[in-house]
């Protein structure tokens, strides 16, 4: 076959067709096979090139390179519009149900009391407070006597105390979390500014409000020139932190052993005072007890229960699902990530 | 203590028209919550008058006794009722509510017929009339006329507060103290019944009992008051008896309710002997040698030798300011008395009222301080009205020792502002130092002495001085600041641990639990638990006798708790608790007592701190069934002793740590299934598979898993260097060893790193063939594939230098464990 102008525009014609007929990729392969592969037509005319004069071959040269330049570019608008139609498809064919429960692990949670805890831990420390704990099982001069409840003070038949035996061990499961803050008072000068929270026991039966182990937190400043005024307004940014902005708090002249003055702090939540807690100057016995000199530092205590915290804020009515350690309880309050 | 207002009104000029609601208020502003408030009336409607009973008649074949009754009701005709009451007779004085009266709870009474009879109103008993709970009988009256107002009679209408009244304010445990708060609280006038009463009548002589204290710790003041010619059976007015219940208390005896009426009135308990009792002279002494003694409510005690007493010469007569004794009690033989007022020492009383477990009205009294003042007051009122009531006559009066007055305060009144953190002036200060009874001596306008009165012996500093006036003025009128705290306020180490440790494991699918720490002596023997383990603390008086042992591990209160939850119908399940454990391992300290008069020296603080015992802190953790469940997408898998492991390894980690692994046999959990982990040669952890046992014997499922990691004992490292992060290729090199199946994995790969040089970057496991299988445990051999990853920090590493490097790990695996190559 001799090459002639109308030849190669017959192939460049019958390879567009092709291109433009073909319904798939694979199609689309074997199309460019046939039309600009080593044996198609256009190719064979690209060999003859060879043989022509100059004349003919920059001729021809010139005919074949645009056929050859337009059906390249057809064959890739084909070859995208036909990646596109599969993309489509594919996806399509792909698609499944995500909202298919496919939980294969467990919930997990955190108990709520360690999401107080914490949340109340971070409020003081932004206060400049620091956290301090101590042992449970304690010393019954830390836990009673050093807070002004010799052994036979009355105050301390208020508070049902697990006795560990012999009598003569004279360790007591702790009764609040105030052997802390003598413990920080005897081992720190002042200034000192710490939260304490952790567990205590009341020989109490477990019921819907009571429990013999609960959690409490308690604070204790000891600088110069604190006054009762600070505890007001501590006890104050406490509770509209925990309980919401709008929260007010009043305190009820009471007596606790190691303040005085003393006072009950309730607040006021959802329409009515609820009780919180204690707290009140530290009493100047306990500072002496410690090795802190009244004349030259004052000091407030509180404490709270944990747990009635809790209860109020959450609305749990039934201190059982705060105990038992069932799982459904901890889950619903998750990991405590907010 | 229950108070009704008519009576503190007769000291407190409380005008009429204050609410009941204002008078809690006031209670409450001065520090005394009220637990109840009781208008007693309010909801009583007459007519119910007083009827004597003419005639009763028995309503034949009834199965309960029901008599029909006439009245005279002051009326011009007889009124008829039936009534199922027996405890009266023809003569007596009742209370009867007429047609048209509306009784508590919308009782409206109408004539009706009963019993074939015409009922025309009703004879009433305490409980219908809501003046309490005594329903065993209906009323029968000392006094009144047919046809008075019985509801003006008996001052029904009142309003009772029961006032909780805190252990500083034994003042306050009577009608004085309580109308005395209440006055200074409504800013209106009082006055102390103590002044009413007229001693001038008594003289200290030597007519009557004689009295004396014969050990002075055990009592600052006596007064003995002795009477003769009591007609025993005279009746307590109506007056009187009211008074007592609406105090709460019941009416016994004229002599017993007029100690009761004056100890309600003034706060001081009063004790009346039956004088014909008493041998020779009254002793306040310690019972001194163990012996018998039988108490008022008939009950034999064991006197304990400090127990303070009140005895004669030959015997003890009661148990001092707790309760008297049966013997001397008076009776209805009684004629000749001795009424005793004491200051007896609060702490022995205490002693007393705890030991023999013997709460009573005097002792609460007593243990919160009397007025020391009120001993001849209190003595002399009750003789008065014994005289006046009981037909007495006055015989003589006896005492010993000194009235005791609070020491004074030096003051500086400038300190209530200072302390409260708001102004109060020093006219302010005075005036409701005065309103409490203090008497002030002014040096300057900052120096002050105060007087604190006699029954305020808890008036010592002038912090406690501080907080009567702060009461007074009311503590809400304080306006809050916020102090600043100290820099650098963190957490601990360990606390930061706590929380990442809880929040690792939350994240994990574990849900916290927090448990008691009460066990029983049968889980500790399940569990196998021996040795520190086995070595638990007891609480002397636990909640439960069945578990009186403090835990020494998580794992008691961790599987009982999965236990609840499977039996909640939970299937999969993952606990886990962060909490202290204790274990009477350590020698502790003995604590002799420490006085709080100063602070104790370094040796006596280091002495209580080393009585504690030390309280590690474990997190422990529990996993029953499938951690990865099955579902839609295939099979689940069950959680197994290696993701124990893992988990616990991960634990000591996240800290910083590196554990080793190495093989146990610990109880409770599987022999063979068990890992102990070290951290610097220190068993800081368990983990593994339960015994199966174990879990049978806790009917939890096979299989289920658990780990503890001692918390407070992994090392808290400083923060590291960083190391810088090569950019160079790794390259790995895989090698399969055989090794005896008893030698442990982790020994191998610790030869491995041994002798495979410092560029190797990591080396981990991938494959475990046991030959023979599970069966040739014991005498067969294991194949362990590990691949060796190795990387320079400056230059890519040839394979020829590799193959060297793992060359030499093996051989190092070959000299340690004896491992060959697999073929």
């Amino acid at each position: 076959m001799s090459l002639s102008e109308i030849s190669i525009e017959d192939a460049k014609a019958a390879a567009l067709a092709a291109i433009a007929t073909a319904d798939s990729l694979d199609h689309l392969k074997d199309v460019k096979l046939a039309h600009i592969g080593d044996r198609s037509p256009i190719s064979r005319a690209n060999q003859q090139l060879g043989s022509l004069n100059s004349e003919e071959r920059a001729k021809f040269g010139k005919i074949l390179g645009k056929a050859k330049g337009a059906i390249a570019l057809a064959f890739d608008a084909r070859g995208q519009i036909l990646e596109a139609e599969r993309d489509v498809r594919v996806l399509i064919e792909e698609r499944v149900d995500v909202t298919i429960p496919a939980r294969r692990t467990l919930k997990g949670g955190l108990h709520p009391l360690t999401i107080l805890t914490n949340e109340i831990c971070d409020l003081f420390l932004g206060m400049g407070y620091r956290v301090a704990e101590g042992p449970e099982l304690e010393a019954e001069w830390l836990n009673f006597d050093a807070l002004n409840m010799a052994s036979d003070h009355p105050a301390r038949t208020m508070q049902d105390t697990f006795f560990i035996e012999p009598e003569n061990s004279h360790l007591v499961l702790r009764t609040h979390t105030s052997p802390v803050q003598v413990r920080t008072m005897l081992e720190e000068k002042p200034p000192i500014y710490v939260i304490c929270p952790g567990r205590t026991y009341r020989a109490d039966e477990l019921d819907a409000t009571h429990t013999p182990v609960f959690s409490q937190v308690e604070g204790l400043v000891i600088d110069k020139g604190i006054t009762m005024a600070d505890l007001k307004g501590t006890l104050d940014h406490f509770a509209r932190s925990i309980f919401g902005p709008d929260v007010k708090t009043r305190l009820r002249s009471s007596f606790f052993p190691f303040t005085e003055p003393s006072a009950e702090v309730d607040f006021f939540f959802n329409g009515r005072w609820i009780e919180w807690g204690g707290c009140g100057m530290v009493n100047p016995k306990v500072l002496v007890a410690c090795g802190i000199d009244p004349d030259v530092y004052s000091g407030f205590a509180f404490g709270m229960g944990l747990e009635r915290t809790l209860m109020v804020r959450h609305g749990i009515t039934d201190m059982h699902d705060i105990v038992e350690g069932d799982v459904r309880f901890s889950q619903s309050f998750g990991a405590g990530v907010k | 203590m229950k108070v009704p207002l008519s009576w503190i009104r007769e000291y407190a000029s409380i005008s009429s028209d204050v609410r009941a609601s204002e008078i809690e208020a006031a209670f409450v502003a001065v520090g005394f919550e009220v637990e109840e408030v009781v208008e007693q009336g309010s909801d009583l409607t007459g007519p119910v008058v007083v009827g004597r009973v003419l005639t009763i008649e028995l309503v034949e074949g009834q199965k309960k006794p029901i008599r029909y009754v006439a009245l005279d009701c002051g009326e011009a005709e007889t009124r008829y009722v039936i009534c199922g009451a027996t405890n009266f007779v023809v003569g007596d004085l009742v209370v009867v509510s007429l047609p048209g009266a509306v009784l508590p709870g919308g009782f409206a009474i109408a004539a009706r017929q009963t019993y074939g009879h015409i009922s025309n109103g009703m004879i009433c008993s305490s409980r219908e009339l809501g003046l309490g709970d005594d329903h065993t009988g209906i009323i029968v009256l000392p006094e009144g006329s047919p046809g008075v107002d019985a509801i003006e009679l008996l001052k029904i209408r009142d309003i009772v507060f029961d006032v909780a009244v805190n252990p500083d304010r034994g003042y306050a445990l009577s009608i004085r103290g309580l109308a005395r708060e209440l006055a200074g609280s409504l800013k209106v006038a009082y006055r102390d019944p103590a002044g009413d009463v007229d001693l001038s009548f008594f003289a200290i002589n030597s007519a009557g009992i004689q009295v004396s204290i014969d050990d002075p710790t055990g009592a600052n003041v006596i007064f003995i008051q002795s009477l003769q010619g009591f007609n025993s059976v005279a009746l307590t007015p109506l007056w009187m008896r009211r008074r007592l219940e609406k105090c709460g208390m019941r009416s016994i005896s004229l002599a017993v309710d007029v100690t009761n009426y004056v100890m309600l009135e003034l706060g001081q308990p009063l004790h009346a002997f039956d004088s014909a009792k008493i041998t020779g002279a009254l002793h306040i002494r310690r019972a001194g040698r163990e012996q018998e003694f039988i108490t008022l409510d008939g009950q034999a005690r064991k006197l304990e030798a400090t127990n303070l007493v009140v005895a004669d010469d030959q015997r003890v007569l009661a148990l001092a300011g707790t309760m008297g004794g049966l013997d001397s009690e008076v009776t209805e033989s009684t004629s000749t008395l001795a009424i005793e007022a004491a200051r007896f020492d609060p702490i022995s009383v205490a002693k007393n009222s705890r030991f023999h477990r013997l709460s009573s009205e005097a002792s609460r009294r007593f243990e919160r301080a009397v007025d020391p003042a009120l001993a001849a007051i209190a003595s002399g009122r009750a003789a008065q009205l014994l005289i006046e009531l009981g037909g007495a006559t006055y015989v003589g009066s006896a005492t010993d020792g000194q009235i005791l007055l609070p020491p004074t305060v030096a003051f500086d009144p400038n300190f209530v502002s200072k302390l409260l953190g708001t102004s109060v002036s020093n006219e302010t200060v005075q005036a409701h130092l005065e309103l409490v009874g203090c008497v002030i001596e002014k040096l300057s306008t900052s120096s002050w002495i105060v007087t604190p009165p006699t029954w305020r012996s808890d008036l010592v500093n002038p912090s406690d001085l501080v907080e009567e006036v702060g009461r007074l003025v009311g503590l809400n009128s304080i306006v809050g600041t916020l102090p600043v705290g100290r820099a650098n306020a963190t957490l601990s180490p360990l606390q930061y641990r706590k929380r990442g440790v809880a929040q690792y494991l939350a994240n994990r699918g574990f849900s916290e639990v927090n448990n008691y720490p009460f066990v029983s002596q049968e889980i500790v023997d399940t569990l196998g638990f021996t040795g520190v383990r086995a070595a638990s603390f007891k609480i002397a008086n636990p909640i439960s006798d069945q578990a009186p042992l403090l835990r020494t591990h998580l794992l008691p209160g961790l599987l009982e708790a999965a236990k609840r939850n499977l039996n909640r119908g939970a299937k999969d399940l993952a606990i886990f608790e962060i909490g202290t454990v204790f274990r009477d391992v350590a020698k502790l300290a003995h604590v002799s007592p420490v006085p709080t008069t100063s602070r104790p020296s370094e040796e006596t603080v280091a002495t209580i701190y080393a009585s504690v015992p030390p309280q590690p802190l474990f997190v422990g953790g529990v996993v029953v069934g499938e951690l990865d469940r099955d579902g839609w997408w295939g099979a689940g898998r069950p959680f197994d002793w290696s993701d124990a492991t893992t988990l616990a390894l991960s634990i000591i980690e996240l800290t910083g740590n590196a554990g080793v692994i190495v093989q146990s046999d610990l109880a409770p959990w599987h022999p063979g299934r068990c890992a102990e982990i070290q951290v610097a040669g220190k068993a800081v952890a368990h983990a593994g598979e339960l015994h199966p046992r174990v879990l049978e014997a806790l009917g939890l499922p096979p299989r289920s898993c658990a780990f503890a990691v001692i918390l407070s004992e992994l090392p808290v490292l400083s923060s590291k260097g960083a190391k810088p992060i090569s950019t160079m290729p790794a390259a790995t090199q895989d090698v399969s060893l055989i090794v005896d199946s008893l030698i442990p994995a982790a020994m191998v790969e610790a030869a491995l790193v041994a002798g495979a040089g410092a560029l190797l970057e990591s080396v981990n496991l991938f494959d475990r063939y046991q030959f023979g299988g599970a069966a040739d445990v014991g005498g067969g051999k294991v194949s362990l594939a590990f691949t060796l990853t190795f990387r320079a920090p400056d230059r890519t590493l040839t394979s020829d230098e590799v193959s060297g490097y793992r060359e030499s790990a093996v051989a190092s695996a070959a000299v340690a464990c004896g491992a060959v190559v697999r073929a």
